[in-house]
């Protein structure tokens, strides 16, 4: 329509804004004077004429206002918008930094919630076209999950069809050793493979060749980063070096990329090829593995499970005593790493989510409490001809001020939390999940907090432009129309409070049922006592010493020199310490029991005589292990009373028999004793049956130390390492940590406690929020009904009667957002159940215990507005008006 | 846009978008000053149509803008520096379109009445 001369014409009158306003005044002085030489012809005096011609041209600010409308652009009424409303915030200082705050804080919440949810879920794995990566694994009955055997896993490898490369990894750990001093070091042993399957090319040197994970095959391997860094000095020079772990010498080949990181074995520093077969992995049944595969191209997921799940059923066939049962687990590598945090992750958004809408219902109603005392300036502006479109832009104006504004606090106050979080992970936790790395501000978490900042703007502006699109400027003008207004913002305030204490009660319930769980798990009953365990890992790591005598004599060495230490009450040793892990598995048959083949799968621990007692976990019947029960007697074990319970059902399983699959002889162990159930794996993992073995029946190079002490276990543990350290050198002594801190650092209890802290923080917020918005709606309405309440006064209503008045409208509103609150939650922490332990969704304690906080507080914000009303003085209110 | 609304009582108004009419009309005869604009439209019209200084100048910026009319800075007989306004070819031919607009108004204008006069 307009042609680019006018934008081209309208752009240099932009910038010559000063040679306008010139030419403009001049002109006008010009026609004045003009005008006043005509008058003075026609007989006027100079003076007279002037001001004649001074009168005749009219408003000259508005003809000069309406000649730089014309060239002027929208954008500079914007900015004129923008500079009012800086200054409208400037004049209330106290409003605009509470709105500021309020926003800063819902936005900063959710943002860095978001950064996770994106390092997490939206961005998981740092490898290429990670969508078409899967967690390859055997299931059993038991375990839904479990490890892949080593012939298994080159039996699938054969025999897939749907899988481009199928490839292998397990735990393992070496004593590195550089020039004199030795470290035992967390590695992991993969199939030739493993680098390639995941898209992962070394920055240094070269990947494994195919082939050359066979065993007898050339020792060698390939480091990580950061060990690279710290141990070896970043030399580029350290390609085709040999380095000694535990005692053998392997050639370093290649190093891994500095973003390479593989949570399954987050810590591991080393990476070798599988190499020579351990015991366990000569064996079909012995399943020590984890597979990691990429899907060929057109095929699904589902396709590749059914076709391993067709294998291993080939497989069940052909070695029915170790494949009997086994099936195949194929899931999305992206859902086995981060598919536990999922739910929490998403529990954490929504309730940042919901903080942050609170925190944007309080700014809108603080809005519409100022909008309801500018309501003269905007009737005075309208009479002076704003339009209402200039005035909706105004308000919409100071809303996006305030977002923005909100919006910078915000990503700065993202950035602290987000730090903040990550460091409340700890280290051990923060291995596994890789993720963590990238929760930073980003281009995603950016655009989010855009996002939200937008959707708070247009919240904010919505609710006093809805007030005043309903108002009528003639009415606000004259004072009647104060009861209408009035009207208006206590059912808007209303609706709003309601709004805030419905969410508060959602965030309260979740905070409340979370806070119950974190009790539950960490009030466990673990079956043995936490306090004052000092314990630590070992590993033998010379080979020749790792051979049963020099084991046993070994054992015998460390209980004798750590009992002697001061402080130390005893000393037991064990395969695998209590809330550790779901792990070392083996499989039982009860002699003249009906047996068809099927797993019977229980926990199998190697303990020493005095390790049940240093635990403090309760005999129940029989005996314990004795210094006596090796292998040169009868072959004998404890059981824990689910195992009992589980497998002699009704009957005394003291003295009867237990052996392997085969019965075979060599197997067969008698039960000597039963202890109460200990918690061996995670702490919301129910007891699983559990044997226990005299460590000396079959030593094992890896194993862990328990220490009661007297005094405090956390300082005993320097002393207990130095101690350990000086005694063998070839004594890898790591992981020392005490049971409480042990059980604190597991990730069943980190993620618990950090979802209720993190969503109790959130409803602490919401309910101060909902609070504070209540007792605003309840003071603001008290104050638009002085005049009624002294009329009450005034026709003989008691004092008391008026209290009850306004406590029955903040009652009200405390009710109805108590009672949906109360329907939304049940929903709500229905949708979160896989968080809750031992407690359901509906626990009506929590949530009456919560609604009942709720309504404590809400009674509290009502009280004070309530008494003022009540203190009215009637002929003081009649007359104020 | 309501032009001449503000102190003009007695006086006929405007009608709406004629004043760019008028502007064009008489700059086509010579290029002139806002006062010369405005004095020519009052002698012309027999001092029935006005034309208020507070529309006359946005009227004239626009004008400008559109391109229709040149504004440079000359010296009248008395030797005073004044604005001086030009119209443009695009201008004449916008005055064409204005002027054939404005018939037809006219006319139409003109039926009506006519038949309300019948009418009556």
């Amino acid at each position: 329509m307009k042609d680019p001369g006018y934008w081209w014409r309208k752009v240099q009158l932009l910038f010559g804004r000063e040679k306008f306003a010139g030419d403009l005044e001049e002109e006008i002085a010009f026609h004045r004077e003009q005008m006043a030489k005509e008058l003075e012809e026609k007989g006027m005096t100079p003076e007279a004429a002037r001001s004649a011609a001074m009168r005749q041209f009219g408003n000259t600010a508005r003809m000069r206002e309406r000649s730089h409308e014309v060239v002027g652009f929208r954008a500079e009424t914007v900015a004129q918008d923008l500079r009012f409303a800086i200054r409208q915030l400037r004049k209330s200082p106290g409003f605009a930094v509470t709105a500021i705050l309020m926003l800063m804080l819902g936005i900063g919440a959710s943002t860095a919630i978001f950064g996770f949810v994106d390092a997490a879920l939206i961005q998981p794995l740092p490898y290429a076209q990670q969508s078409r990566l899967v967690d390859v694994d055997e299931s059993a009955e038991a375990f839904p999950r479990s490890n892949i055997s080593r012939e298994d896993y080159e039996d699938w490898k054969r025999m897939n069809t749907t899988l481009q490369s199928l490839d292998v990894y397990t735990g393992s750990g070496f004593l590195l050793r550089i020039g004199s001093t030795a470290e035992p070091v967390p590695a992991a042993r993969v199939s030739d493979g493993f680098f390639h399957t995941l898209g992962v090319q070394p920055m240094l040197g070269r990947d494994f060749r195919p082939g050359e994970d066979k065993p007898g095959g050339a020792k060698i391997a390939m480091l990580s980063y950061g060990t690279w860094m710290t141990r070896f000095g970043g030399r580029r020079d350290v390609v085709g070096e040999k380095v000694s772990l535990s005692g053998d010498p392997f050639t370093i080949v290649g190093v891994l990329p500095r973003n390479f990181a593989f949570a399954p074995r987050g810590g591991a520093e080393v990476w070798v090829p599988l190499l020579d077969k351990p015991s366990c992995e000569q064996r079909r049944s012995c399943h020590d593995l984890d597979g990691v595969a990429r899907l060929r191209d057109g095929v699904s997921l589902s396709q590749a499970r059914a076709d391993l799940q067709k294998i291993a059923a080939q497989l069940a066939i052909q070695y029915p005593t170790s494949n009997t049962g086994q099936g195949a687990s194929v899931q999305a590598l992206s859902e086995f790493i981060v598919g536990k945090v999922r739910p929490i992750l998403l529990t954490l958004l929504a309730g940042a989510g919901l903080l942050l809408l609170i925190a944007c219902v309080n700014v809108a109603s603080l809005l519409l409490v100022r909008s309801e005392s500018r309501r003269r300036e905007i009737a005075v502006r309208g009479a002076l001809g704003a339009t209402p479109g200039r005035l909706l832009r105004q308000f919409v104006t100071e809303a996006l001020l305030l977002a923005i504004a909100g919006c910078g606090a915000g990503v700065f106050a993202a950035v602290g939390m987000m730090s903040l979080l990550r460091s409340l992970f700890p280290k051990q936790i923060a291995q596994g999940a890789p993720f963590l790395d990238n929760v930073k501000l980003n281009a995603h978490t950016l655009l989010f907090a855009g996002a939200v900042t937008l959707l708070a703007m247009l919240l904010m502006a919505l609710t006093p432009a809805m007030r005043l699109a309903v108002r009528d400027i003639h009415e606000a003008l004259s004072e009647g129309g104060r009861t209408a207004a009035g009207r208006f913002w206590r059912r808007m305030g209303a609706n709003l409070v309601v709004v805030e204490l419905t969410i508060a009660m959602v965030l309260l319930a979740g905070a409340g049922l979370l806070g119950k769980s974190l009790y539950r798990l960490l009030h466990v009953d673990l079956g043995f006592d936490p306090t004052h365990l000092a314990t630590v890992q070992l590993m033998m790591t010379d080979p020749a010493s790792q051979k049963p005598e020099p084991m046993k004599a070994l054992y015998r060495a460390i209980q004798a020199r750590v009992s002697s230490l001061p402080g130390v009450e005893s000393v037991g040793l064990t395969t695998d310490l209590p809330v550790q892990c779901f792990c070392d598995t083996d499989w039982i048959r009860v002699p003249g029991k009906p047996f068809h083949g099927e797993h019977h799968d229980v926990m199998e621990r190697d303990i020493s005589p005095d390790y049940m007692r240093t635990l403090g976990a309760k005999l129940i019947e029989g005996r314990m292990l004795t210094a006596a029960d090796d292998e040169s007697h009868l072959r004998v074990t404890i059981i824990n009373q689910t195992l009992a319970r589980k497998y002699f059902p009704g009957e005394d399983p003291v003295g009867k028999m237990i052996g392997d699959i085969k019965l075979s002889p060599k197997s067969m162990r008698q039960v000597v004793g039963v202890v109460g159930d200990v918690r061996e794996a995670a702490l919301d993992n129910d007891p699983l049956p559990t044997e226990y073995f005299s460590i000396n029946d079959g030593p094992d190079a890896f194993f862990a130390l328990a220490v009661r002490t007297r005094g405090d276990e956390k300082a005993f543990l320097p002393e207990l390492v130095k101690t350990l350290r000086a005694m063998n050198p070839s004594l890898g002594v790591y992981g020392e940590v005490t049971m409480e801190q042990q059980i604190g650092q597991s990730p069943t209890a980190v993620m618990h406690q950090l979802s209720a802290y993190l969503v109790g923080g959130f409803a602490v917020l919401a309910l101060l929020l909902g609070v504070v918005g209540l007792y605003g709606v309840v003071a603001y309405s008290v104050s638009q009904r002085t005049r009624e309440i002294g009329v009450r006064m005034a026709l003989g209503a008691q004092r008391s009667a008026v209290h009850r008045l306004i406590l029955k409208e903040a009652g009200l509103l405390a009710g109805i957002g108590i009672a949906v609150g109360l329907g939304l939650s049940i929903g709500a922490s229905v949708a979160m159940k896989s968080l809750l332990f031992g407690v359901r969704a509906w626990d009506i304690s929590t949530l009456a215990g919560v609604a009942a906080v709720l309504g404590a507080f809400a009674l509290l914000a009502s009280f004070i507005p309530a008494r003022r009303a009540a203190r009215v003085n009637p002929v003081e209110a009649l007359r104020a008006e | 846009m309501v032009y001449g609304s503000d102190i003009m009582a007695e006086k006929p108004e405007l009608m709406p978008g004629t004043l760019d009419l008028l502007i064009l009309q008489t700059l086509k005869r010579a290029p002139l000053h806002g006062y010369g604009i405005a004095q020519s439209i009052k002698r012309t019209s027999d001092d029935v149509l006005t034309v208020e200084e507070g529309s006359l100048y946005p009227a004239l910026q626009r004008l400008l803008l559109q391109g229709w009319v040149k504004a440079e800075w000359r010296r009248t007989e008395t030797n005073r520096r004044a604005r001086f306004y030009t119209l443009t070819a695009a201008g004449r031919k916008q005055l064409g379109i204005e002027l054939s607009k404005f018939e037809r108004m006219v006319e139409a204008m003109g039926r009506v009445l006519r038949d309300a006069e019948e009418a009556r």
